[in-house]
């Protein structure tokens, strides 16, 4: 059984504002995409009332990864591409408390690639939001794992030559257990995700089209209905027995989810995958513990240790 | 080693350790015997039985093996050095060589000191009867041992009936062996252990009148303590960690600190903790980061290439002040190198391998026992002082084995603690004039701003600043707490006397050899002394004062002369005390140190550099 994140605080002291949430003011460039994904965040932490002491922010570098001083809260702002691995730690350790990552494109796919693998098949428990925008920001433009063929960069003068990768693909097949896709524009929608993502118990991540306005201006236009694109919103299965519902898409269904994360971009946003079922590492290594102590009858580490050296005699 | 006095002319002792009484004794005070087979032949097993028989005989031992660095096995070695005084080094020389193939005869007969005797399998080896320098005994211990268990057990049993057969030479206390045997293989099934006590009693009622008109018997030993605990440095090491207050770590598996990491991944559950293997070194040092940035104590570990992997996260610990222990089981380099041999060649990456100016806390053990201690020793400092401490252990002191006295666990253990009293307003984790304290995640920080904890260079809260002159407090502020350590540990003991003609110097798994060394070169009459380093970054103080009493000075390490002829610490040295005194004993062939390559090098150093 998965261990459930834990609940929030049912009648906390003080009601958590936005205001109490607030860090520095951001950095971030006027019209920068990121701004709005950190006010979703606020508004969802101010529905969840989680314990403020509970909750820790932290990320690795670019202009994303800046989030946790934009929050007021325990934060951490780590080194490039190595946030998941950090934050695997202080949740396998700290059970007690909401972790939440937030990075670029370039800190989770590129740098920090293979361990965004490693943490979604250990399924850790924690929500990872990934602000996606198809360029490197913080180094001023040069390719990123998810610049499309063709784009201009200062790497890729003559345009970017090499296949982007399929973020919902490598989520899933990483073994992520909940994998969703939302547009900064679409603050709604956006909350929608990181609300569901923050209840699911385990590895979630949502990627977020998060518009680089200096680097990569327009980039997510073609999703965005107020610049003349089309959000298209994937629909879920209402188990309705209804002759509609069995073209709506089961999140438990990993071969339509990879079918739709084929679809031509702009694509459909929303929940692609998610599975309740699988354990997440951090009960698996909790249950390791209990075991081991039920073992030893609770024994201190004094008498541990006594214990063993008795067998080295 | 008691080189000369041991095998004197025949004496009648009592059999203080065996029955077996129908030679004659002679006694001896300590014996190097090594086995020499195939890795597959199970001489490790035994080695690490008369090593186990020695810690519960109040003897003094150590251990020696060669590894093949192929998992499909080949050549190797196990030596054992008993002892009823200090034993410090696992022996130059053997006295007693048991050679299980043509092979092992033609490559370790070199290995025997003359008038050492050679035991060998008459089943396989050849041996050179022309060669009077040894006594060469041949036993039929294949078939022999085939006899004893039946045809298919194979060569299962044959390191067993070499046990039985080295008891009964040493007159070794059978009782306890078998209880150790017992011990081993009761769990593997009623079959297993069976088997072995036929081969060990074949071995042990072998007829040795046939082929000694003597045994010998080693003398009971000097130790205090005769329940002693037996195990290798790796083990120890383990062990200190958890006793340091270390719930919390992860690694990556890489030759020889993989044995550490196993034993965490087995033991810190008990203990309530976790330990995870990671993906890389990047991801393991970055979980233990996260770890013990979450109030926890952690630990992560790796050989050479691994500690170069986790550089990057190791600044950012410096820069956070977050603490952090990481192990480094250093082996021969560079890049996969010497996997399975020593070398003390990470010094300089452990203190200055990352970028920035990093000043970091480096430490290492002089011995099995130490092994223990000096974790418990990084845990206190990186407690106290809030930074990364590396503990430099080597491949030699990761497997071999030595007996010591049990530890006082009631006064050593360190509990866990994690700290969550709420904070107010007033907290800074970076004060520029007091010590660095942490408000862990689920800290309620009644002020209410919460701190962020961040590579970039911060103020006091923590909050990133490029102002040059907070950069410039801030460095001095990371380095003067490191210098503030030096300040507290104490100034090595000089072994020897207080002044003299020559001063060895040492760090970690040096100290036995060099110890021996000094004792031998002053036996001959030379004023030798010796001091040995535990904390290698900062030094101690008190060192000038030393050097200064000394016509020469030699460090002796296990790494490469480099391009100015002078190893790793002993630059380090130079660089502190401008001595160009200072000169160096290396060397890299990926072996401990013989006694009498230290002694060699004092000798030519003398020579080369006249006495001020
Ligand atoms: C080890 C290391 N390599 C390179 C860098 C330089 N660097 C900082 S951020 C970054 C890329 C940022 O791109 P992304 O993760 O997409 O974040 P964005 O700025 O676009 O939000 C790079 C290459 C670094 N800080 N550390
Ligand atoms: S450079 Fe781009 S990603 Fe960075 S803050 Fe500015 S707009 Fe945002
Ligand atoms: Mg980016």
């Amino acid at each position: 059984m998965p261990t459930a994140t834990p609940a929030p605080a049912a009648q906390p002291e003080e009601k958590l504002t936005k205001k109490d949430l607030t860090g520095d003011h951001p950095t971030w460039c006027p019209g920068c995409g990121d701004f709005a994904v950190l006010a979703a965040f606020y508004k969802v932490l101010e529905k969840l009332q989680i314990p403020h002491e509970k909750i820790v922010t932290m990320a690795g570098i670019g202009c994303s990864s800046r989030f946790p001083y934009f929050v007021n809260s325990h934060g951490l702002h780590f080194i490039h591409g190595r946030a998941l691995p950090l934050a695997t730690g202080i949740s396998l350790s700290r059970p007690d408390l909401h972790v939440f990552v937030f990075g670029g494109d370039g800190d989770g796919f590129s740098i920090g690639g293979n361990h965004l693998d490693h943490a979604a098949r250990k399924n850790v428990n924690l929500t990872y939001v990934i602000m996606d925008n198809f360029v490197y920001g913080l180094t001023k433009k040069q390719t990123s794992p998810t610049s499309p063929i063709g784009f201009k960069s200062k790497t890729d003068p003559a345009g970017s030559v090499d296949r982007p990768i399929n973020p919902m693909k490598k989520l899933i097949s990483g073994g992520a257990t909940f994998v969703a896709r939302t547009h900064a524009a679409q603050v709604k929608h956006m909350m929608e995700m990181f609300e569901r993502a923050i209840r699911h118990p385990g590895f979630s991540v949502v990627e977020t089209l998060s518009e680089c306005v200096v680097f990569y201006k327009g980039a997510f236009d073609d999703g965005n209905p107020r610049k003349g694109g089309v959000f298209e919103e994937i629909e879920e299965k209402k188990w309705d027995s209804t002759p509609e519902d069995d073209k709506r898409h089961d999140v438990t269904d990993e071969q339509n989810a990879y079918a739709l994360a084929d679809l031509r971009y702009p694509g459909k946003f929303g929940v692609f995958y998610e599975v309740d079922e699988i354990p997440t590492k951090n009960h698996l290594e909790q249950q390791l513990a209990e075991q081991a102590q039920k073992k030893t009858e609770g024994a201190g580490a004094v008498d541990l240790l006594k214990k063993r050296f008795s067998l080295m005699k | 080693m008691a080189a000369g006095s041991k095998f004197p002319s025949v004496e009648k002792a009592a059999g203080q350790d065996s029955d077996h009484d129908d030679l004659p004794h002679e006694s001896i005070k300590d014996a190097v015997i090594r086995f020499a087979g195939n890795s597959q032949d199970g001489i490790q097993t035994i080695g690490g039985f008369l090593a186990r028989l020695a810690g519960r005989s109040a003897r003094e031992v150590m251990t020696y093996m060669t590894i093949p660095s192929t998992i499909s096995g080949g050549p190797s070695i196990f030596q054992v050095h008993l002892g009823s005084g200090e034993v410090l080094s696992p022996g130059d020389e053997a006295d007693f060589l048991v050679t299980f193939y043509q092979h092992s005869y033609d490559a370790h007969i070199e290995s025997l000191r003359e008038g050492g005797v050679c035991l060998y399998d008459s089943d396989n080896v050849e041996p050179n009867l022309d060669d009077k320098r040894f006594k060469l005994v041949g036993v039929p211990i294949t078939s022999t041992s085939i006899e004893a268990i039946g045809g298919t057990a194979k060569d299962r049993g044959k390191n067993i009936f070499v046990l039985g057969l080295v008891t009964s030479i040493f007159n070794l206390n059978r009782t306890k062996l078998t209880e150790i045997i017992e011990r081993q293989f009761k769990g593997k099934g009623e079959d297993v252990f069976r088997n072995a006590m036929l081969a060990f009693d074949s071995g042990y009622s072998y007829p040795l009148g046939k082929i000694f008109d003597k045994t010998f018997d080693l003398k009971h030993g000097e130790s205090k303590d005769a329940d002693r605990v037996t195990t290798d440095g790796n083990t120890a090491l383990a062990y200190g960690l958890i006793a340091g207050g270390v719930r919390y770590g992860a690694g990556y598996p890489i030759t020889p600190w993989s044995p550490i990491m196993e034993t965490l991944r087995a033991e810190l559950p008990k203990y309530g903790g976790n330990f995870s293997q990671a993906e890389d070194e990047l991801a393991a040092v970055s979980i233990a980061l996260g770890a013990s940035y979450a109030g926890h104590l952690a630990v992560t570990g790796s050989a050479g290439p691994g500690l170069s992997l986790k550089m990057e996260a190791l600044s950012y610990a410096t820069m956070a002040e977050l603490p952090l222990i990481v192990i480094n089981v250093q082996r021969g380099g560079p890049s996969t190198g010497l996997p399975t041999s020593v070398e003390q060649s990470d010094l300089l990456q452990a203190i200055y391998g990352s970028h920035g100016d990093c000043p970091r806390v480096v430490l290492a053990p002089q011995d099995v026992e130490d092994c223990f201690y000096i974790a418990i020793e990084a845990c206190r400092i990186a407690r106290k002082y809030s930074v990364p401490v590396i503990v430099l252990s080597d491949q030699a002191l990761s497997s071999r084995i030595e007996a010591f006295p049990e530890p006082d666990f009631e006064t050593t253990v360190l509990p866990p603690e994690l700290d969550q009293e709420p904070r107010d307003g007033s907290f800074k984790p970076y004060p520029l004039d007091g010590p660095t304290r942490h408000a862990p995640p689920g800290t309620r920080m009644t002020g209410g701003k919460y701190p962020v904890v961040t590579g970039l260079e911060h103020d006091e809260w923590g909050h990133p600043t490029a102002n040059p002159q907070l950069h410039q407090q801030m460095t001095d502020r990371r380095r003067d707490k490191i210098v503030q350590l030096g300040e507290e540990i104490p100034t090595p003991e000089i072994f020897g006397g207080e002044s003299g003609d020559v001063l060895l110097v040492g760090w970690g798994s040096t100290w036995g050899p060099i110890r021996e060394a000094t004792l031998k070169a002053r036996d001959e009459g030379l004023k030798v002394s010796s001091i040995h380093f535990r904390h290698l970054h900062p030094m101690p103080n008190g060192i000038g004062e030393i050097l200064e009493r000394f016509e020469h000075v030699f460090v002796v390490e296990m790494n490469d002369q480099g391009l100015y002829g002078h190893g790793q610490f002993a630059t380090l040295l130079r660089a502190r005390y401008c001595d160009s005194r200072i000169q160096s004993i290396t060397k890299s062939d990926g072996l401990t140190f013989k006694i009498r390559e230290i002694l060699a090098g004092i000798e030519s150093g003398r020579k080369a550099v006249p006495a001020k």
